[in-house]
């Protein structure tokens, strides 16, 4: 028993749990229930950057998708409608659709992970990524990352400005 | 010397196995591995239980003190076996979930509460050796668990089916989202100071001038205001009076846990106290110096080493410092339970907003223009 098979238990664990919690949030016809699923994708995308080595990255997700996106979809949800909430059933086109769509995104994804990354070992060294991050994002990368706080800063007074209360 | 506390684990299996006469290296890596995170966990698990419980009887005790009156005083001496009758009381209660309730959520609600509360004693320190893992993002992952606690109460509102259920969810769920924001300006006040998110490491730089070099005395204005805006921040986070809208009873019975009963409840009070401990562990490790001081392991003046403690005994004097700074802590929040009323929607609001958020901004910037000059 070695450190490779723990790593392959975990890995199909978080990937079952991807999977089924992805096709309850597809398929369930209860959008809480949906919301809920999500849960449990964002957490196994979570694990799987921690197991690929990416602790900042992995706490990060959790923080911003699980504490922020996450929980304004359900106040969303809960707060603008009746409780029990059913979606509109699916067309047989949006199936097919949906199926193209992620078959393309498939393939391209293959094809970026064989043309770039092929004979790199899966799982990099475990060594924290949090000083190397820090340096790039406030260092080489320093504008881009001011750039987008910018940005999401002005996103924000937009949107206060938008629900103001016009006293006018 | 061990690093961590799954070392120390190790090395007690190794020495029991040497004992029986059975040798530690031809044990399977992945058994030993597996002993040492189930002996760990369990560890931490019975650690939260025994400061819940204790804590269980400490509230009604300090609420009697403080309200002239007599609290559990029957059972055992102190009344301190009312612990125990307490546990078999919760064990053998019957477990309702309402007929119009979500099943599933219902019950994965309090799980969920409960991984969030619990997730955070995996980096705390008690002393230079016993940390169960040993994370350089350390406070970072400590506070960012409490999102599934936020879900897991939403869930349970929900899932309860229950008006006053999903009032008291919601408001707990935007009540710890708007107070995580001064808890983290003034975490990094404490990052910015020191240069690190490892709790350890954060801890060994206190070490120096006995109480005078944690961070409250040596990032004076800014780490003491700090300081301030964690420990409120975090009360309001763990949901205790003055800041327990979600559970107002006036006005909205029990909140989210209206419809919980027997041990499903009892999660829920015990996340409650572990979130409790969670915020007072911190403040002691970010701000009073975790395991240094104010009993001293080493002494030395005249710039040499008079005694220092051998590595059992610094391990435990780190103990008793760390869980008396944590328990006191603990108890100043008691202490708040039972002297303050309740506030209402928009104190908290305002408290949030244009208090303690302003003054997380000024120790931050007040911190970074330190740690620049320096």
């Amino acid at each position: 028993m070695s450190p490779e098979i723990v790593q392959a238990v975990i890995f199909y664990f978080l990937a079952a749990m991807l999977v089924v919690s992805c096709a309850i949030v597809v398929f369930s016809h209860s959008i809480v229930n949906a919301c809920f699923a999500l849960l449990f994708t964002l957490l196994a995308v979570a694990g799987f950057y921690a197991l690929l080595g990416a602790d900042f990255l992995a706490v990060t997700q959790v923080v911003v998708y699980v504490g922020g996106i996450l929980v304004l979809l359900l106040f969303g949800i809960l707060l603008t409608s009746p409780l029990p909430i059913v979606l509109g059933v699916a067309t047989r086109r949006t199936y097919y659709l949906a199926v193209a769509a992620g078959a393309a995104v498939f393939a391209m994804l293959m094809i970026i992970v064989r043309a770039f990354w092929a004979g790199q070992p899966a799982v990099p060294e475990q060594q924290s990524t949090l000083e190397a991050l820090g340096m790039l994002l406030l260092g080489k990368y320093l504008f881009p990352f001011e750039f987008a706080s910018l940005t999401l800063l002005a996103a924000l007074i937009g949107a206060a400005y938008l629900v103001r209360r016009n006293d006018r | 010397m061990p690093g961590t506390l799954t070392d120390i684990i190790n090395y007690v299996i190794q020495t029991a196995l040497g004992v029986v006469g059975l040798d530690y290296a031809r044990v399977p890596e992945m058994l030993r591995i597996g002993a040492a995170m189930l002996i760990a966990c369990g560890a931490m698990l019975g650690y939260v239980a025994v400061v819940a419980l204790f804590f269980g009887w400490a509230e009604r005790r300090v609420a009697g003190r403080i309200q002239a009156r007599q609290g559990p005083n029957i059972v055992g001496p102190f009344g301190l076996l009312q612990l125990i009758a307490d546990a078999i009381k919760i064990l053998v209660k019957e477990d309702i979930i309402p007929q119009t309730a979500h099943r599933f959520l219902f019950r994965l609600a309090p799980i969920l509460v409960f991984m969030g509360a619990f997730a955070p004693f995996v980096v705390l320190p008690f002393s230079e050796t016993l940390v169960v893992s040993n994370l350089s993002l350390g406070v970072y992952y400590a506070l960012s668990f409490a999102a599934l606690e936020v879900v897991g109460v939403i869930m349970a509102g929900w899932a309860s089916n229950n008006k006053w259920s999903l009032y008291g969810g919601m408001r707990l769920a935007a009540q710890m989202m708007s107070y995580e924001i001064p808890m983290g300006l003034a975490v990094l006040t404490v990052a910015v100071l020191s240069g690190h998110l490892n709790l350890r490491t954060i801890v060994l730089d206190q070490q120096g001038y006995w109480i005078f070099s944690w961070n409250v005395f040596r990032g004076f204005p800014w780490a003491f205001l700090a300081m301030f805006v964690f420990y409120l921040a975090g009360l309001a986070g763990s949901k205790r009076t003055p800041f327990d809208l979600p559970e107002a009873e006036s006005e909205i019975v029990a909140g989210y846990h209206t419809e919980y009963s027997g041990m499903r409840f009892v999660i829920f009070y015990l996340s409650e106290y572990a979130t409790m401990y969670v915020v007072s562990a911190l403040t002691a490790v970010l701000f009073l110096g975790g395991w240094h001081g104010p009993i001293p392991h080493v002494l030395a003046w005249d710039g040499q080493v008079h005694w220092e403690a051998g590595p059992v005994l610094s391990a435990l004097i780190g103990m008793v410092n760390m869980i008396g700074k944590s328990f006191f802590l603990m108890f100043v929040m008691l202490w708040f339970r039972w002297t303050y009323p309740r506030v209402r929607v928009d104190q908290i609001v305002y408290l949030c907003m244009k208090v303690l958020v302003p003054l997380g901004i000024i120790c931050l910037m007040g911190a970074s223009a330190w740690a620049l000059v320096w």
